[in-house]
């Protein structure tokens, strides 16, 4: 209700809007169906097992989601451990929050800011045997970590040949994406650079009933796992979330909403977005829009996107990160490159992306997909 | 053994220290560097004259060296000087304290690191350089860019993301540049291989400057600030790395990260000089000493400047969970280096008390009206021009950007 109150300047800045707005309304969380509201719609989840459809649920946020699945994975197994930089006192998000209290200083401990000397750690850790998880501050901060991430993670089971050793114990967690006023260092959104990487696999969750499931199959998993956390979701995505443990499948995307015309391919926080215009265009042109989750970055989901455009013949991928060479670019090739997904194709695949940007301090805005830009998009696809 | 060196710390730290303050006076061979502001002392009286230069007696705790002799314990100084030190540490609280306020007040988004309490690094190191030296530092900024003579308004413009801000308002709190000083990095430890470029460059092209190369205690356990120390050593490069101790790098204790908090033999093949941070003669003296060292061909130095941020690491960080309010309280009470020094040249009668209120008025009216200027300032235009400068090539922009206009954005009814 910001925008209520006398202006400052003329110029509108962050996140207001003029009245009479149509699209671009500042996303409402506590009504998007994205999220659930209720314990009935949580525990209908797809994918959930049936003992935890039966249990019950708690109300959080993504950090705290983050939060209990860490507490479960401490609980469960013995060889987790977590660490990073601050996250003895809980984090700079609170996602590790009285973790270090309850299970000792030897299970989840600060480093010393040494992103590089982190990761090697960690890998060292889970060629072990351990289950480690190391915290990245700000995916912004990785870059020093990722020739360990590359060269030895990533490559770890392939190369150690008939000693049968990998680091599939290994999770490293990090909070990436806009927050409205990043600039350069706090916003940005590396996930293609993994994606890139055979040998490690790529996940962001969309809500913390996700979060939860996700992360626990990721630090379960015999993978090494990236889990990118969209970290403006921390505290604005709450929902219902199952108390009971439990794993969300990973490779696998969710179809969060049938349609007909038009296929919607996004993960993170943009699905909000999209979200928002497909409402919108729906209402205006009658039309119904899918939309899909990849969830899993990398090794991605194909067949799950391929039905999709067999079925609507219309594409397009949505993400915050810079168009080149991003999850867009993979996704439409991969969707022409299959005979039959290409022989169904209406339009021309459309990506929706970031611009290719650094990202500037007060124009994030206009670098980070809005509604506007998914719901022309939509129309665009229709009208080839 | 693990979990005890990791929780160890906390409760050992407070009663050792203590020890330590306790034993300093009376136990000689145990010095540390003091962090006393007003630790100078005058041997002979000052000069009438504005400029004519007089010795001051350094603390005889304002240096450890590591397989280095020690500065010179004297420091020449005119009374200009020393107003002008004071006048510069007073604009750059004032200006930090300016962005602390436009920030709650959520004119300033973003990240947002202050230097309040260490002003007398960044403004004794300015004391001993030329023009013609390079500054290199990480994010807490702002005071560099001031005393590397960024105006206070384009540092307040570039905060408030304004278009006349330093670096056109793109970058915000972490990233500004002036001649002679490359910024302003955001990555921790990422700015000191970079210095150590920079110091090539003087070496090669045989010009006698030195690069002053800042880092903080946090950033101290990046690999990459060893990768440089190593090769300024093997090229001898003109390269002052300095450790800005402030005893946290963001909410961790020194001794919880750091295996060696001797930051200043963090070198081990390179000199080392710990220096009292929170005075400003001492750390000209130091720096000044360190150049000689540098341009003379001797190689690198590592000094560390011993001082105490009074804020939290950034504006999300309260400052308060990690120490104690009385740590915080006594710092600013008993070390303060304007206090320090403004308590000195009214011993040392360099000033009167009316001269020193007229320079606190003077700083307080052009940080005022600096900032006045920069919060007057249009936000930028939402142009191609200005939105896609320096990234695209000519001509390969894209054709269409929404959300420049409200009905792009927000298909009115």
């Amino acid at each position: 209700m910001r925008w209520l109150a006398p202006a400052v300047s003329e110029r509108r800045q962050y996140s207001t809007h003029p009245p009479n707005a149509r699209l671009n309304l500042p996303i409402d969380y506590s009504a998007t169906p994205l999220l659930s509201h209720s314990s009935q719609t949580a525990l209908a989840t797809a994918d959930l097992p049936a003992e935890v459809k039966n249990g019950t649920t708690k109300r959080m946020n993504l950090f705290q989601a983050i939060n209990d699945a860490l507490s479960t994975a401490l609980t469960e197994d013995e060889d987790v451990i977590i660490f990073g930089e601050d996250v003895s006192f809980g984090g700079v998000f609170r996602c590790t929050m009285k973790l270090a209290e309850q299970f000792g200083g030897d299970r989840v401990f600060n480093t010393p800011l040494t992103e590089q000397g982190i990761m090697g750690f960690a890998i060292g850790a889970a060629a072990e045997g351990m289950r480690p998880v190391a915290e990245i501050q700000f995916a912004d901060y990785v870059y020093p970590a990722f020739d360990q991430l590359v060269n030895e993670a990533a490559k770890y089971r392939y190369r150690d040949g008939s000693c049968g050793r990998s680091v599939g114990g290994l999770t490293v967690r990090m909070p990436c994406g806009g927050v409205g006023h990043g600039a350069l260092y706090h916003s940005q959104s590396p996930e293609a650079l993994f994606t890139h990487i055979p040998g490690l696999r790529v996940v962001m969750p969309r809500s913390p009933l996700q979060a939860k499931g996700l992360l626990l199959a990721a630090i379960r998993s015999n993978d090494p796992v990236i889990f990118m956390e969209p970290k403006i979701l921390y505290r604005a995505a709450v929902e219902q979330v199952p108390t009971a443990a439990y794993t969300l499948p990973l490779s696998k995307a969710e179809i969060l909403k049938e349609g007909k015309d038009v296929t919607v391919i996004s993960y993170g926080q943009p699905l909000y977005t999209c979200d928002s215009a497909i409402q919108s265009v729906e209402k205006d042109l009658g039309i119904s829009v899918e939309l899909i989750d990849l969830r899993t970055l990398y090794p991605w989901d194909k067949e799950t996107v391929f039905k999709s455009v067999q079925k609507t013949g219309r594409v397009l991928v949505v993400h915050e990160a810079m168009v080149n060479a991003g999850i867009g670019a993979e996704v439409a090739a991969a969707i022409q490159e299959d005979p039959e997904t290409f022989i169904r194709l209406e339009a021309p695949v459309q990506r929706v992306a970031g611009f290719s940007i650094h990202t500037p301090l007060l124009f994030e805005k206009f670098n980070v997909p809005d509604v506007a830009r998914v719901y022309d998009s939509i129309k665009k696809v229709l009208d080839y | 053994m693990f979990s005890r060196a990791l929780r160890v710390p906390r409760a050992a730290a407070p009663s050792l220290r203590a020890a330590r303050a306790a034993r300093a006076p009376t136990v000689a061979a145990f010095r540390s560097v003091t962090t006393d502001a007003a630790s100078a002392s005058l041997e002979k009286g000052v000069p009438e004259e504005d400029d004519k230069p007089f010795q001051v007696n350094l603390s005889d705790e304002s240096f450890e060296t590591y397989e280095l002799d020690p500065p010179p314990y004297t420091l020449d100084v005119t009374k200009k000087e020393l107003k002008q030190m004071y006048y510069d540490m007073v604009v750059t609280r004032q200006m930090e304290m300016a962005a602390d306020r436009l920030y709650k007040e959520k004119k300033i988004r973003g990240f947002c690191h202050l230097s309040t309490g260490q002003e007398a690094v960044a403004t004794g190191i300015e004391h001993a350089l030329n023009k013609e030296d390079d500054v290199i530092t990480a994010y807490r900024c702002h005071g560099y860019a001031l005393m590397r003579g960024a105006t206070v308004r384009s540092i307040i413009g570039e905060l408030l993301g304004r278009r006349e801000g330093i670096a056109y308002g793109k970058g915000g709190s972490m990233h500004m540049f002036s001649k002679g000083f490359y910024g302003g990095n955001g990555i921790v430890g990422a700015q000191v291989p970079v210095g150590a470029g920079l110091a090539f460059a003087h070496k090669y092209t045989g010009r006698k400057q030195a690069t002053v190369i800042l880092y903080g205690d946090g950033a101290s356990n990046q690999g990459q600030v060893f990768e440089a120390f190593n090769m300024a050593k093997l090229w001898n490069l003109p390269a002052l790395f300095g450790c800005e101790n402030n005893k946290y790098g963001m909410g961790t204790a020194a001794a919880r990260s750091s295996a060696l908090t001797d930051y200043y033999k963090r070198g081990q093949y390179i000199p080392g000089l710990k220096v009292n941070g929170m005075d400003v003669l001492a750390v000209k003296a130091a720096v000044q000493y360190g150049k000689q060292w540098t341009t003379n061909d001797n190689g690198p130095l590592v000094l560390e400047y011993v001082t105490y941020r009074y804020g939290g690491h950034s504006m999300s960080d309260p400052g308060t969970t990690y120490r104690t309010r009385e740590e915080i309280q006594r710092m600013r009470s008993t070390n303060d280096p304007i206090a320090g020094l403004k308590t000195k040249m009214l011993d040392w009668s360099v000033v009167t008390e009316e001269e020193l209120k007229s320079i606190d008025k003077e700083a307080r009216k052009h940080v005022n009206d600096e900032v006045a200027a920069a919060e007057a300032m249009a936000v930028p235009d939402t142009t191609p021009q200005i939105l896609y400068e320096d990234i695209y090539v000519k001509g390969t922009e894209p054709q269409f950007i929404r959300g420049r206009t409200p009905d792009e954005n927000f298909y009115f009814n």
